[in-house]
């Protein structure tokens, strides 16, 4: 069996292959330190967009009532999705049911199963392509730190090594319920987030006021 | 229900054959010659009577002072299976002939095993790591193996 390619590629296999080697050292060089919550610093560039009204309300209204999940299940927490997707625990009633099969168009990214090395640039690549705002669900205890595989030598020890993560639910895998239940905790959080931010407060320099003798 | 050969009776057949290939017919395998793989592999594929033209799977065991590729093939026609081993003894290049020829579905098996033992198959059309990236440290199922 001879293994050939009508095709003629700009790169060939072993060359992709390096490349792909590089990007993994790379991102294990780079991620030792897990990414905190993003809402500190997710909306830097939308401060730049003032708007002085008080939107926010219908805004996040508007968001939290339609995320939009990517599918991203690279192992077994994927077959609670369905359950959560089926009649019975009916994700729809909360108006996040369509599962996209493009990143562009999804909010939500719910990390269902262990997440290997080899696999983590497809994951962060999907992240990027996910548009502004977006939030992640770290589902089943391989996503929040590896959970039983964590010592492995080809497993990332959580998905915040990789990307931000929003909300945490533990379990292995977690009960349909759990994950509802987070949903419902992203979806607080949603609400409770500002569009427009506070203008930053100004820094006033500290006087020192001379103390009155007490009489 | 596949009935698994007696060894015994593969090995006769194999040393009338082959003489000096079969090393060791033990309780339910045999223990075949690195160099005389390929011939033996493709007697059992092909030979009158055996015909054993699926490979059930291929699997490689760290014994320390040598590695073990064990394969199981059946007969799809006569029901029946058979378990050979071949040995390795190198530790720093082991090599094994590839079996993609007579059975393609040995390819990604074969990769496995080079990627996560270590042990290269002379012969394969595409030699390269399958389930970890190209320069990770090691062969990660060897006994030696540490982080």
């Amino acid at each position: 069996m001879e293994v050939s390619s009508d095709k003629e590629y700009i790169y060939t296999s072993s060359e992709l292959d390096r490349y792909e080697g590089q990007i993994i050292e790379e991102m294990k060089a780079g991620s030792r330190e897990s990414i905190a919550d993003p809402d500190a610093w997710l909306d830097e560039d939308l401060k730049r967009n003032i708007v002085l009204t008080s939107l926010d309300w219908i805004l996040d209204w508007a968001r939290r009532s339609s995320i939009w999940p990517v599918a991203c299940f690279p192992a077994c927490c994927a077959a609670e999705i369905m359950a959560i997707e089926g009649p019975r625990f009916d994700l729809s009633r909360f108006g996040m049911e369509i599962l996209r099969a493009s990143p562009r168009q999804a909010d939500l990214m719910i990390t269902a199963g262990t997440l290997t090395w080899k696999m983590a640039p497809n994951v962060r690549r999907i992240y990027n392509q996910m548009p502004d705002p977006k939030w992640v669900i770290a589902m089943g205890a391989c996503g929040i730190s590896g959970g039983i595989f964590r010592s492995s030598y080809n497993v990332v020890p959580g998905y915040n090594k990789i990307i931000p993560v929003d909300v945490y639910v533990p379990g292995c895998p977690p009960r349909p319920e759990a994950l509802i239940y987070g949903i419902q905790m992203l979806q607080k959080k949603i609400a409770k987030e500002k569009v427009v931010p506070d203008l930053p407060k100004l820094k006033l320099p500290k006087i020192k006021m001379p103390e009155i003798p007490r009489l | 229900m596949t009935v698994a050969l007696s060894s015994k009776e593969i090995a006769g057949q194999l040393s009338v054959k082959f003489p000096g290939a079969a090393e060791e017919a033990g309780k339910d395998s045999v223990l075949v010659k690195s160099d005389s793989l390929l011939p033996v592999a493709e007697y059992l594929k092909t030979g009158e009577g055996l015909e054993f033209d699926y490979l059930n799977y291929i699997t490689a065991v760290d014994y320390y002072s040598y590695f073990e590729v064990v394969y199981q093939m059946t007969s799809l026609k006569y029901n029946r299976s058979v378990i050979i081993r071949t040995r390795c003894y190198s530790r720093d290049n082991p090599t094994v002939p590839s079996v993609i020829r007579l059975w393609q579905g040995a390819d990604l098996q074969e990769r496995e095993i080079y990627d996560l033992m270590g042990i290269t198959f002379e012969g394969h059309p595409n030699m390269k790591r399958i389930f970890l990236w190209d320069g990770f440290p090691g062969h990660p199922l060897r006994k030696d193996f540490s982080q």
